[in-house]
């Protein structure tokens, strides 16, 4: 069983209380518990099982201006005493730094809403093997999957965050996460690739069958790839990457990237960034949403941002620290986004496909080529030749290149927006990047 | 040393008891019991933004029978959690018997001290290294906009027992010292990281002027990076340098020779043992054993010690890389490959030092023989698809060949290949090799490892290089 609230508090306090004895001016502590259960399926059979019991604690001491923190994961009365010692002998060589500080007392979230992020069924391992069996039977069934690896997680967790200006809050959350990977080969090619489902409450977890079907078809239609030449084409980005692309933005604008300089969006608030189409949305309340939170990282409130009105950026993404440096107030981002979004666009999937005689449309990136501070982008990719409409062949070892500065303007948006992970967006195509190949 | 057995109620009889009657019916397994110190300690933007200690204690406790591998863990080292973990483990194999295997080969050499590097310099000689890099970079020159350094040091201890009671120890140390500079000139803006490490103490670096020559050097390639061009799209010839290039090597073959992948025939690799994989002259080593490197390990996480494994020698490929549990199901022997990120992680086949040997040609001569083509001299992170072999890397600093000369540098390009093809495409090997600077994690399964790498120059005859410039 995951620990209760009342033994994460009394953690909590007497950590505090140590700190105040010791003599720091203001303390704030994260007291955690976690338990994950994993089962690993191959080939339609058994291959591991993972059980893990974690504690975490951190805490940070502050001497007027002067911060330092540490963490561990032993919470022995005796060890953490230790730790807080050193840390607060730490804090008193460390330079002041005149931004240091505890969140505003008026910012921090006073009431506590139920967003239903916890299901207490507990989904025991038999359970786990009978799902991942019925999964990889469906991924299996096409004679060209050579290999299928599976697995379910469960997990647990529970937190409190406490600091000396009297926050002391914290709750559970859950997540059941299930995943399938699949290889298959022709005579060409072998290829692989994966569908997965993760979600807050068992119940809304994906059908085994469907996610193993779903994999494999994905993966089979990859074989016998072709490289194509370099030009310029108009690029689809399939759900999974164009999420990526929210992620690159929310990185961006950072209050922290702003703060050091380090970003190509950086003195660009109430200008033009993206397409005057465009609206991004971070939406911290949804109901059982894989990114949702009552308070930040630092216990400050967190509202819904529009970050992107019609096209226009509105928002940082701003944290107590890199907020007072900016002479701008904590919009309880500490810790980065919650639930962010695209806004759907208006056009069908189908029509996007159709929207050029011939476009790329793009299944998978790999590489790190997101370079924030001039936003230039330049990443290998996997997808299909799209011609009218329809997948003509599968493509790979190609790369696509451009700027974000670019890119984003040139956004268009399909209406098939779903709320599945943390990060959502509809399909996407950005039209005039350049593709490397033969 | 870390004694794990002063600690609460459990005691080595108790371990050994509890390890040996869950182990007794299975094929292998072990308790790995794991103590971690580590600081980092964060310059940015003319402040110390932060200086962070951490502890950390647990154990990992397994158990393999046939091909399952049941695992548990937890970072509270009791009796009763121990037991815990030992009933999870029993009912994972309740049905599956097999006969443990007793044999781990030993050895006395050592390739690191047994130090703890935070505890051997005082924060305050560690802050002052990184107010003097901040002020001597932005005195340096007015285009240095943002400085950020870093020191990030660690000890871990770590502990193996196995069925019968035999125990095997490591204490490991790791440092890191890192800087990132960012410039600004006619509204173009540009970072250059460099940095350096190894399994060594924090006194190479602050003793004398050495922390210079790392701030050089970033301000170099974000100097270099200022006047890039965009770069070029298509395929042409390539000339790496010496050096962090063989993030190449890791990328586009190392991780498709490690065991488990060829266990389960998803690398590209699996049915290609003996053939040959690479031009002729390419002689590619996985080395555990090189003296304070990133890489190196004196055991593995399972106890075997490391050694220097073969993985192509003159462009047939010769070994996997092997843990215990690929090793005797593929039935070889452990290459002492065996990793782990810390006590929450299965252990996995990893790679440690991946070294290309010396050819014997001159990065001049490689060059020179390019008409049109890139010479790509540093790079960012990796990745690589195993299935279908196809790699990527990201340059941070790279020029363009014309006629045989290095001509203006370009932007940050992507390079594609694959990985079972590119090795044949190799057509001189330099007599250059050099091993990195010490900065390498590997990332594989959600675990990060230190690794390192060393390649001379060479030149590859074809590949993608993903520009914009058509």
């Amino acid at each position: 069983m995951v620990k209760d609230q009342e033994f994460l508090k009394s953690k909590a306090s007497y950590c505090l209380d140590l700190a105040k004895k010791m003599g720091a001016t203001d303390a704030s502590v994260t007291v955690g518990h976690s338990i994950s259960e994993t089962v690993n399926f191959r080939n339609k059979s058994l291959e591991a099982s993972d059980r893990s019991d974690g504690l975490a604690l951190s805490i940070e001491t502050y001497l007027g201006k002067r911060r330092s923190s540490i963490s561990s994961s032993n919470l022995l009365d005796e060890n953490i005493k230790t730790l807080i010692e050193k840390c607060f002998e730490t804090t008193k060589i460390t330079p002041e730094d005149e931004f240091n500080s505890l969140p505003d007392k008026n910012l921090l979230a006073k009431q506590i809403s139920s967003l239903n992020l916890y299901d207490e069924t507990r989904f025991e391992n038999d359970k786990k093997i009978k799902y991942l069996k019925d999964l990889e039977e469906s991924a299996s069934s096409n004679n060209q999957i050579i290999n299928t690896e599976s697995s379910f997680t469960e997990n647990k967790s529970n937190f409190i965050l406490a600091n000396s200006d009297g926050f002391c809050d914290g709750y559970k959350t859950s997540s059941f996460t299930t995943s399938c990977v699949t290889v298959a080969k022709d005579e060409n090619s072998m290829e692989r690739d994966y569908e997965f489902s993760s979600k807050r409450h068992l119940f809304d977890i994906k059908q085994a069958i469907d996610l193993g079907n779903k994999a494999a078809k994905q993966t089979i239609r990859k074989l016998s790839p072709k490289k194509i030449g370099s030009e310029k084409i108009s690029i689809i980005f399939d759900k999974r990457i164009s999420k990526g692309m929210l992620s690159v933005f929310a990185s961006a604008i950072s209050a922290s990237a702003i703060a050091r300089g380090t970003s190509f969006l950086k003195d660009k608030i109430g200008e033009q960034v993206f397409a005057d189409s465009i609206n991004v949305i971070d939406k911290p309340d949804i109901i059982k949403g894989m990114g949702s939170q009552n308070f930040d990282a630092e216990g400050v409130n967190s509202n819904t941002l529009q970050l992107i009105e019609n096209g226009i950026l509105k928002n940082y993404l701003v944290d107590t620290y890199n907020g007072k440096k900016l002479n701008l107030q904590s919009n309880g981002r500490s810790g980065g986004t919650t639930n962010l979004y695209f806004e759907k666009g208006n056009i069908s999937h189908e029509d996007l496909m159709k929207k050029n005689s011939r476009s790329l449309y793009i299944t998978e990136t790999i590489g790190h080529g997101s370079n924030l501070v001039t936003g230039d982008y330049s990443v290998g990719a996997t997808g299909f030749l799209v011609e009218d409409g329809e997948f003509k062949y599968p493509v790979n070892e190609i790369t696509i290149a451009g700027n974000f500065k670019d890119m984003f303007k040139n956004i268009i948006l399909a209406n098939d927006l779903e709320f599945e992970y943390s990060v959502n967006s509809p399909t996407m195509m950005i039209e005039g990047m350049t593709v490397a190949g033969k | 040393m870390s004694n794990f057995f002063n600690k609460s109620d459990l005691t080595r009889q108790d371990a050994d008891k509890i390890v040996s009657d869950t182990l007794n019916n299975c094929d292998d397994g072990e308790l790995y019991l794991e103590e971690s110190k580590s600081e980092s300690i964060v310059l940015d933007d003319n402040k110390i933004k932060s200086s962070n200690y951490s502890s950390d204690l647990g154990f990992g406790f397994r158990a393999i029978s046939n091909e399952v591998v049941a695992y548990s863990y937890s970072n509270e080292i009791s009796k009763d959690s121990l037991k815990n973990s030992s009933e999870n483990l029993k009912s994972t194999l309740k049905s599956i018997k097999g006969t443990y295997n007793h044999e781990i080969p030993k050895s006395n050499k050592k390739f690191y001290e047994d130090i703890n590097p935070i505890e051997q310099k005082s924060l305050d000689s560690k802050l002052e290294v990184l107010n003097k890099v901040n002020d001597f970079l932005r005195k340096k020159d007015g285009s240095v906009k943002q400085v950020t350094a870093s020191f990030a040091g660690e000890q871990k201890s770590i502990e193996i027992i196995r069925s019968g009671g035999e125990a095997l120890t490591d204490v490991r140390p790791l440092i890191r010292f890192n800087v990132s500079v960012m410039l600004e000139k006619n509204g173009r803006k540009e970072t250059g990281v460099y940095g350096i490490g190894g399994r060594q103490s924090y006194d190479d670096y602050l003793k004398n002027d050495n922390w210079k020559n790392v701030c050089e050097e970033a301000f170099r390639i974000a100097s270099v990076n200022l006047d890039s061009k965009p770069a070029p799209a298509g395929e042409m010839k390539v000339v790496l340098g010496p050096g962090w290039p063989a993030i190449l090597i890791h990328e586009a073959i190392g991780h498709g020779l490690e065991g488990d992948f060829n266990r389960k025939k998803t690398s590209a690799f699996h049915d290609l043992m003996g053939q040959k994989v690479a031009s002729e002259g390419v002689t590619i080593v996985d080395d555990g054993t090189i003296d304070n490197r990133r890489g190196s390990l004196t055991i593995d996480d399972e106890g075997t010690p490391t050694e220097r494994t073969v993985l192509i020698e003159n462009g047939i490929l010769k070994n996997f890389m092997q843990d215990r549990h690929n090793a005797r199901l593929m039935k070889t022997r452990s290459t002492g490959s065996g990793r782990r990120e810390n006590y929450r992680h299965i252990v996995l086949p990893r790679m440690r030092n991946t070294m290309m040997l010396s050819g014997n040609q001159t990065q001049d001569e490689m060059i020179k023989s390019v008409d049109k083509g890139i010479f790509a001299v540093s790079f960012g992170g990796g990745q690589v698809d195993i299935t279908s072999g196809k790699f990527v890397f990201n340059c941070t600093e790279a020029y363009e060949i014309n006629n045989g000369k290095i001509g203006f540098p370009i932007k940050g390009a992507t390079l594609i290949g694959d990985g079972p093809s590119i090795l044949k495409e190799v057509s001189m090997v330099g007599n250059d090799m050099m091993l990195d600077p010490g900065i390498g994690t590997c990332g594989k399964a959600g675990q990060g490892v230190p690794v390192g790498v060393a390649q001379p120059s060479i030149l590859i005859d074809k590949m993608t290089v993903g520009g914009t410039k058509l």
